[in-house]
């Protein structure tokens, strides 16, 4: 199929020919050395198992406290949906929002539709909407920053060091394995999925 | 690095990789926009409305720098001391002082140093794009690539306000709120990043010495294979 016997770049618009590569191996542009594609494996079971986990995750990350802070004989914890409803309780909802979106929903997002499209196509079954969460998921991955927020309650943690007691907790382990799990995750790439569905439904 | 023959462009061959799927399509008769046969996402050359669209988002994202760093992101009340408000840059000096300096450089980059040169480094590569530029297009590529991995670093700041706010809630022994510099730094981030996938960097390459004619497909050169480094996505 023509598909597979030429590359084009999509940082330079060159085309190439697509020669078949040792296992791991990257190809990259000659021209402007954008990586091309890789000789990886989709693994649907390993994918599968990593947004399963990843969503186990993401819901204990959400139900325990990130961090416990110790003032006296007061203890204060937070939890990500703590720290979104205070931001909205004192007036600065567009914060509140880009936190809510960009910690919380877009990575469910995310997790949700590969579990979506992964999860038929394991036993060789059509998706729902196929194109539709392929084209969602694919618009998604910028937008989820679940690793930004990790360093930011190392942030928050350093700066309040000096004012009280501040004891990281099990949320805060949480957050730290998901952006494990959805970096090895964005780590597959979504055109191979789309030849494996292609494939499926042709043969 | 292999050979390098005369690049052939896509363009050039009336050929299109669908930026969705990533399908390689031939554009018969139709015209840029019809969708792809795969995933119905319109097929494109070059993105639409590159400059006009990138330079209001990045325009809109300079105007916005400046509050972003005049105004406070927030305001710490302590018992028996005056309400103390915190820029980006005092919040840097703070972690500073207290001998953090690994973060104060860490939060310093995201919050200050990104920003500041996604927006000149996006004005450059529109500019020289724009003018049709040869200088150093290689270098410009791999710069955008930069830019584009690196942005969302800087929500950091977002997400240490709004931590400090949630956890110091101790009505009248001392309580952080964010200030309206946060919702213009949150404006910044997120215009750079909508301003930079906006960009279309082959863009960079047009106009570059292209091939006397087109060659047919089966001429088209092979692709360079460097082994890769070890790398932990590597299968």
């Amino acid at each position: 199929m023509a598909n597979h016997a030429i590359v084009i770049c999509e940082h330079c618009d060159a085309v190439f020919q697509r020669p078949m590569l040792a296992p791991g191996v990257l190809a990259r542009c000659t021209r402007c050395d954008a990586p091309l594609y890789r000789n990886r494996p989709l693994d649907l079971d390993v994918m599968l198992a990593l947004a399963l986990t990843a969503l186990i995750v993401l819901v204990l990350a959400n139900v325990f406290p990130i961090v416990t802070l110790q003032v006296s004989n007061t203890e204060r914890e937070a939890t990500l949906w703590g720290a979104i409803l205070a931001t909205y309780d004192t007036g600065v909802a567009f914060v509140a929002l880009l936190a809510a979106l960009t910690v919380f929903f877009f990575p469910l997002l995310q997790i949700l539709l590969y579990l979506h499209v992964l999860l038929p196509m394991r036993w060789g079954l059509r998706t729902a909407g196929f194109r539709y969460s392929m084209h969602v998921l694919r618009a998604m991955q910028p937008w989820s920053m679940v690793e930004v927020f990790v360093l930011g309650v190392l942030v928050a943690v350093v700066k309040l060091a000096g004012m009280a007691e501040v004891t990281p907790q099990l949320g805060m382990w949480g957050f730290a394995l998901l952006t494990v799990l959805l970096t090895l995750l964005n780590s597959f790439d979504l055109h191979q999925l789309w030849d494996i569905a292609q494939e499926r439904c042709d043969g | 690095m292999a050979e390098s023959g005369p690049i052939v462009t896509a363009t050039e061959l009336n050929i299109v990789a669908c930026s969705a799927c990533g399908q390689v399509v031939k554009l018969g008769a139709e015209r840029e926009g019809a969708p792809c046969p795969r995933c119905a996402a319109p097929l494109r050359h070059r993105k639409r409305n590159v400059y006009s669209r990138s330079w209001a988002l990045l325009i809109s994202a300079s105007i916005l720098y400046v509050p972003a760093n005049l105004l406070p992101i927030m305001r710490t009340r302590t018992i028996g001391g005056a309400p103390r408000d915190d820029t980006i840059l005092s919040g840097v000096v703070e972690l500073w002082t207290a001998g953090s300096i690994d973060l104060a450089i860490i939060v310093f980059v995201a919050s200050i140093v990104v920003p500041l040169v996604k927006i000149a480094t996006l004005a450059m590569l529109l500019i020289t794009a724009q003018r049709r530029s040869s200088w150093a297009r290689r270098g410009r590529a791999r710069i955008y690539r930069i830019i584009e991995f690196v942005g969302h670093w800087s929500m950091l700041d977002i997400f240490v306000v709004a931590l400090m706010a949630a956890l110091v809630r101790f009505q009248t022994l001392a309580d952080i709120t964010p200030r309206p510099g946060a919702v213009a730094f949150g404006a910044v981030v997120v215009l750079t990043m909508l301003a930079s996938r906006r960009f279309d960097p082959r863009l960079i390459w047009d106009a570059a010495p292209a091939a006397a004619s087109a060659a047919p497909i089966d001429e088209v050169h092979a692709v360079a294979a460097d082994a890769a480094p070890a790398s932990p996505d590597q299968a």
